[in-house]
């Protein structure tokens, strides 16, 4: 599809209007020194639903989710064109303080990487960084992080101990409790299960359905499978463009496109 | 048995009989200088040793030259190890991929090996004859000036070492980090140094094991001294130096001396390696 294909066949921005958009995005286009990796994504992500992005390796769906909080920007040469707005800001207004763009939208990344200190400082430090609390009230947003991240029975008693020492599946709920302890609108899980067994990802998919009342959530997801299971929409990318994007049942059931249907049935990818 | 297989068998043979060789080789002869200095120094071995100083001659012992060695490399590592640690630091975190980056790493390489007397030459231009200079020739050699040519060879050492060790930490981290809002600053000196804590510390007990063992810099330098000094701007001895002098001694009790100051190198310098080898080991930090 091209641009102008796109401009005058806006079906994947309008997909699911039937709640208000968190994120908008626009003609978004991205470049990795120099070549492009994103071709003119428009979309508009809903608030307080989940939101799956699918897609064969390389189509440009880690780029895009990377987008949303500005990630990339911390290494050189790349460069996004267009507008993400979220709650009707410009978040790529080189005016967006980062600072606040950070501590709207919270990452968690493919594999778990916990910090280097104990299970408590994990969560308190970004916390820390944003408000000055008390330490009865830090250690309230410690332990309401914890619980929201179904953590918290497995490492009430250890607090004190380092964060590598728990599972990698303890490790993931810790990085998902750190993300959500500074209290963001958005969420972005960057194929959070990827490097975890299936216990562990089940535990994740519970999560991610009983956090989407408290957050907008976009997870970028190799397996279709589980995009199909924790998702309300769900966005097909193929070289980086939008293909598809739709209500998740009827994207896995009727797809409106011929790549998405080849895609999900395995004919490619 | 058909050719092709039994050529990779003879082949592999071969090769294993040859590097296994290569290695007996290395290790016969770590193992016989090791043997030799265990052997004379334990005969050597005296409390005369660690109470007299070296003004004694050989009825004396190496105290003087003990602690001059301690005072030393006690001055080079303390300058070395914040510069080394802030440059690798920098080199790792805000010049990684630069041009100037990789510059400054490959200079900082060929310190590595810059051979140690030019070090020792170096800071005899830089510091002892200046010094003369504007004393009038009350302050010349000093323990100082010998801690200073010490730093300069500890520092390229302690630089790559934070430097990798740095590298090593995986980006992710770096991502997770700055994706919660925290500025650069705040992640490289609570998180990643952190994270490559141990490997750092190692880094500056190898350099430290390293400059312990340097005569050539200190012999333009610290000088020697035969008497006790612990005020680093008199002329202080230090053990290399002495095993130096005593073995180009005629006697045979002042080689028993040196022999008996070698031992005590060997083994500060052992269990220094052994320090850094449980360090690793012990906090080793996986994100795998």
């Amino acid at each position: 599809m091209t641009d102008s294909a796109l401009a005058t066949n806006p079906t994947p921005v309008a997909a699911a209007a039937a709640v208000a958009p968190k994120l908008v995005v626009r003609d978004l286009h991205f470049y990795y020194n120099g070549f492009q990796a994103l071709k003119g994504i428009s979309m508009d992500i809903p608030e307080k639903q989940v939101t799956a992005i699918i897609g064969p390796s390389g189509c440009g769906k880690s780029t895009l989710l990377r987008i949303f909080n500005r990630i990339y920007a911390i290494y050189p040469k790349l460069e996004a064109k267009g507008s993400i707005e979220l709650d009707g800001e410009n978040i790529l207004d080189p005016g967006y303080s980062m600072n606040r763009l950070r501590s709207k939208v919270g990452m968690v990344f493919q594999k778990p990487v916990p910090f280097p200190m104990t299970i408590f400082e994990n969560v308190a430090y970004g916390i820390r960084h944003h408000e000055k609390l008390s330490k009865t009230d830090m250690e309230g947003r410690v332990e309401q992080a914890l619980r929201s991240a179904a953590l918290w029975d497995e490492v009430k008693d250890k607090l004190k101990q380092n964060a590598l020492g728990l599972s990698g599946g303890q490790q993931q709920r810790l990085c998902i409790a750190r993300a959500i302890a500074l209290k963001p609108d958005v969420l972005l899980l960057d194929e959070p299960t990827s490097a975890l067994d299936p216990i562990a990802t089940g535990r994740i998919e519970q999560l991610v359905e009983e956090l989407k009342s408290q957050f907008t959530i976009v997870i970028v997801t190799h397996n279709m499978q589980q995009a199909a299971r924790v998702s309300d929409l769900t966005a097909f990318m193929y070289l980086g463009e939008m293909i598809e994007f739709d209500q998740t049942e009827k994207i896995f059931t009727k797809p409106g496109k011929k790549q998405t249907e080849d895609y999900i049935t395995g004919r490619f990818g | 048995m058909n050719s092709p297989y039994l050529r990779r068998r003879i082949t592999n043979a071969l090769a294993m009989v040859l590097s296994t060789l290569a290695t007996l080789i290395g290790l016969a002869f770590l193992a016989w200088i090791l043997w030799e200095t265990l052997r004379q120094g334990i005969s050597a071995l005296d409390l005369k040793l660690f109470t007299k100083v070296t003004a004694y001659g050989e009825d004396g012992g190496l105290l003087n030259s003990m602690v001059g060695s301690l005072v030393i490399n006690f001055i080079g590592i303390g300058i070395a190890t914040p510069i080394g640690v802030l440059a690798g630091t920098w080199l790792a975190e805000y010049a990684n991929r630069t041009r100037l980056g990789e510059s400054i790493r490959f200079l900082n390489d060929i310190l590595l090996s810059a051979p140690s007397i030019v070090m020792g030459l170096f800071v005899y231009t830089i510091i002892v004859l200046p010094s003369t200079a504007l004393t009038h020739g009350s302050t010349t050699f000093s323990g100082f000036a010998g801690g200073v040519a010490l730093a300069l060879i500890a520092l390229p050492v302690i630089v790559r070492t934070t430097d990798e060790m740095l590298r090593l930490v995986p980006s992710t981290l770096r991502e997770a980090a700055l994706s919660l809002g925290v500025p650069q600053w705040k992640l490289t000196l609570q998180i990643l140094i952190r994270a490559a804590r141990s490997g750092i510390i190692t880094g500056v007990l190898l350099a430290l094991a390293r400059i312990s063992g340097e005569t050539a810099p200190l012999l333009f330098t610290a000088f020697g001294n035969n008497y006790m000094a612990i005020n680093p701007m008199d002329k202080m001895s230090s053990l290399p130096q002495i095993i130096y002098q005593y073995a180009n001694d005629p006697g045979d009790a002042m080689h028993a001396l040196a022999w008996a100051g070698a031992f005590v190198i060997t083994m500060f310098v052992l269990l220094l390696s052994l320090a850094s080898r449980l360090i690793l080991s012990r906090t080793k930090v996986s994100h795998d």
